[in-house]
């Protein structure tokens, strides 16, 4: 008995008649089973249609990404590194492309993984678990080391009979071969992910001359271990016991979600005799139980079980199903996406609404197409309520972080005040305070900013290590790309005229090139809060 | 155990205990668990053969790494030190001029005498170097012995009246209440009001001054303005470090008090009183 089956961990309600009458009898006691299953050794075989060949496609984009961003160059001047993709842990600055990112701006990244969180809900509610099937790394590498496995042992039946043969040299060198493919793309995945931290060519040199720094092995290994365990050794087990994406997005998926559906209101009663039934006068459904579906199945699952929780919707038994229907020369789409919408009032139609088991001729026309009646997916169900608002809500997050990015500040100014002494008392009776400026020149080009004490027209500024000629004008040199911090001293003369408690004033930084400028409010403290 | 006991539900052997009907099963235990087990009875054998582990009359087994966490401190001291790029040793060799002109070493110099401060000073001079009455405040121009950088160093290593340094400074006034009349230092303590602010009696000024000039202006100057090479305190500007107002000032002239700094050249480190000197310089009187 499959833990995963219908029977077990279908949500109740949720599975909709989905199964086909063999099921565990309804009033009986069940069979007292272990909750240990052993993992049984799936062997998915080789099938070619149209979405294999989609899988192949978004396959290679999404590892040419993962693998060549690194190595995409984008000249930022002299001040800054030309990789076009670079988080630079050290420096703490992150780059992408055009894009520079201090630390105290990483809300961009949060918006983005929100973002990605959201746009994960329109996914799922819209097309079901398209992520898991066709993108999700576990999938992509899982669906490598797949083919490498095939390319080494043949296919399915190959594969089952190396299994079941004793230990001889053909199969040892088999076995390791395979392995050490296994392990060398593990290897050159972990490999790819450090160059995403460092300068690319700089480092792969360093990486292979046992000079790069001892994170960068360790990372190396620690991917490489994951990538050959999980993906080479797991694979179907981190989808089910490991990840808990495919519990949670049962939250998202609804009636009119696309999931991978077998059509037993078309394919049942499943038969492998199919001319001898119809000789007989017997009912008979086009599912010609040739277990090609289950074959093709990386996840080890006969879909025609219903929807199921290990179902990760790689819509591989579609094509399997689609070739075998074309063979027979039969209508495809027994095996399809489609919505429970859809499926239940065609079930419903077959069943005559629950009342008796599947019928064929009632879908069914004389000529053997299918009636009027029967529903075929409508784009537009796309369209509705939760997937609008989800998309909204994506789209709002979206539009304030390009917002965000073009309104933000280049150049950025922090004041602190001192607290202690709040004021100094000079022998000539003046009154000095002290800040402490932090001044951020945020692009990768050096800067002369003129710092101005605006609001306060008799005091006088000194910028220690800068200036010591008392003044309310400072130019301040600024590295390119860095925060600097400044040691202020602005004094106001005994003689001047009275203020004021705290009088507040401006600290204001100007580019005058760019004609950007950023000011902070600060105050002035007094002996005894007045003079 | 005399006889077998098998749960009937699971088809079990329990342990043959029994509390109140309740039996415990003898399940093996997981294979995960027990080979995890044995790795670590193993990975325990190994680690006490290659790490100090048991414990001797004396010390415990060294191991055969020869492992130390003193070792490791004095490395990671070590490591500190190279960390700081020998500028230690800049500073010891540099004089005050070299340091302060050279941002790096101003800049390590400053740090390390703010921490020093904090440990040593603050207990008088405060957490801001801001003083107190008694306690100079550090960040003012006003100062009694000298505001650059050689004379700072000079009263923080030698301290002030502290008679343990033969090389400390020492100031005393007299105390005037031997040699004065009460009225007379009530006139020189208006007259010495009078020179920043208003007396209470503008009288009792006029006369004050004779007696300035006959007892007080060989240390103070004439002007009042004092004398750093004797220590005697500028008494024409706004800072007063004792006293608060004319009959402080009186009673000062009287019996005066005398503050003591210690010499800290025999507690802290010619460097460290360099970084010390470097970072009350930066504070924003130094001269």
């Amino acid at each position: 008995m499959n833990l995963y089956t219908a029977n077990h961990l279908q949500p109740a309600g949720g599975a909709g008649g989905t199964g086909n009458g063999s099921g565990t009898g309804s009033g009986a006691v069940p069979p007292v089973e272990p909750l240990y299953e052993k993992r049984r050794k799936i062997f998915p075989k080789s099938v070619k249609g149209r979405f294999r060949r989609f899988k192949w496609l978004f396959m290679v984009v999404a590892l040419a990404i993962y693998y060549l961003t690194p190595w995409i160059r984008w000249d930022r001047g002299p001040h800054a590194p030309d990789q076009a993709v670079l988080i630079d842990l050290s420096a703490r600055r992150f780059y992408f492309f055009f894009i520079e990112i201090w630390p105290q701006e990483f809300f961009f990244v949060a918006g983005l993984l929100v973002m990605a969180g959201l746009g994960l809900f329109l996914l799922t509610s819209a097309v079901g678990r398209a992520w898991c099937g066709y993108a999700c790394p576990q999938t992509v590498w899982v669906d490598l080391f797949l083919a490498v496995e095939r390319f080494i042992e043949g296919d399915r039946n190959a594969q089952i009979k190396l299994n079941a043969a004793p230990w001889t040299f053909a199969k040892i060198c088999k076995r390791a071969s395979k392995h050490a493919i296994w392990l060398a793309i593990a290897v050159l995945t972990g490999g790819a992910w450090i160059f995403y931290f460092a300068d690319a060519p700089g480092l792969a040199f360093d990486f292979v001359t046992g000079q790069a720094a001892m994170v960068a092995y360790w990372t190396v290994a620690t991917l490489t271990a994951t990538t050959y365990i999980l993906g080479g050794l797991l694979r179907e087990q981190v989808c089910i016991y490991m990840c808990p994406w495919p519990r949670i997005q049962g939250a998202m998926l609804d009636e009119h979600s696309l999931v991978v559906t077998y059509n037993d209101w078309r394919g049942e009663p499943r038969s492998r005799h199919a001319k001898k039934m119809v000789a007989a006068g017997q009912p008979v459904g086009d599912c010609v139980d040739c277990d090609a579906c289950v074959a093709v199945c990386p996840m080890g699952i006969d879909i025609r079980d219903g929807q199921q929780m290990a179902c990760i919707t790689c819509a591989l038994c579609i094509d399997a199903c689609d070739n075998v229907m074309d063979k027979l020369g039969k209508p495809r789409g027994l095996i399809a996406y489609a919505t429970l919408d859809e499926y239940e009032s065609n079930m419903g139609l077959a069943t005559n609404g629950r009342q008796t088991a599947i019928e064929p001729a009632r879908v069914r026309n004389a000529d053997g197409s299918f009636v009027d009646r029967i529903r075929q997916f409508r784009w537009q169900v796309i369209f509705r309520a939760r997937t609008l608002v989800y998309f909204g809500i994506w789209a709002l997050i979206g539009l304030g972080l390009v917002y965000a990015l073009l309104a933000r500040d280049r150049l950025q100014l922090n004041v602190v005040h001192d607290r202690n002494p709040q004021f100094v008392l000079e022998s000539d009776g003046s009154i000095r305070n002290g800040y402490t400026i932090r001044l951020l020149n945020m692009v990768p080009e050096p800067r002369t900013i003129m710092l101005t004490l605006d609001g306060l027209p008799q005091a006088t500024m000194k910028v220690v290590g800068i200036s010591d000629v008392p003044g309310q004008v400072v130019a301040i040199q600024a590295e390119p790309d860095k925060a600097m911090a400044l040691r202020v001293f602005v004094t106001l003369p005994a003689d001047g005229e009275k203020l004021q408690q705290t009088p507040e004033f401006r600290f204001v930084a100007e580019d005058r090139s760019s004609h950007e400028s950023d000011a902070y409010k600060a105050t002035f403290n007094l002996p005894g809060g007045k003079r | 155990m005399s006889e077998k006991h098998v749960d009937e539900i699971s088809g079990v052997e329990t342990t043959g205990h029994e509390w109140d009907g309740i039996r415990e099963l003898n399940n093996p235990l997981p294979r995960w668990w027990l080979w995890s087990f044995y790795a670590c009875i193993v990975w325990a054998i190994g680690y006490s053969v290659l790490y100090p582990a048991w414990p001797m009359l004396t010390e415990a087994t060294p191991g055969l790494l020869g492992y130390s966490s003193r070792a490791d401190l004095a490395t990671e001291l070590e490591g500190a030190k190279v960390a700081q790029g020998g500028i230690l040793e800049k500073i010891s060799k540099s004089s005050l001029q070299e340091i302060v002109a050279d941002p790096q070493m101003n800049q390590f110099a400053i740090a390390g005498g703010a921490s020093a401060f904090k440990v040593n000073c603050v207990t008088c001079h405060g957490f801001g170097a801001e003083g107190s009455k008694g306690y100079p405040n550090l960040n003012d121009d006003d100062w009694i012995w000298g505001g650059d950088l050689d004379t700072l160093q000079q009263t923080i290593a030698h301290g002030i009246r502290d008679a343990v340094d033969p090389d400390t400074r020492i100031a005393d006034m007299p105390a005037f209440g031997e040699m004065l009349e009460p009225q007379e230092i009530r006139q020189v303590a208006a007259y010495v009001v009078s020179l920043t602010g208003t007396p209470k009696d503008a009288a009792m000024a006029e006369p004050g001054k004779q007696v300035f000039a006959e007892n007080c202006s060989s240390c103070h100057g004439e002007d009042a303005k004092g004398n750093r090479e004797l220590g005697a305190p500028n008494l024409a500007d706004a800072i007063w470090l004792k006293v608060r107002g004319e009959a402080e000032i009186a009673e000062q002239v009287r019996a005066p008090k005398h503050g003591v700094m210690p010499a800290w050249q025999a507690r802290l480190s010619s460097d460290t009183v360099k970084q010390l000197t470097v970072y009350v310089h930066s504070l924003g009187g130094g001269e």
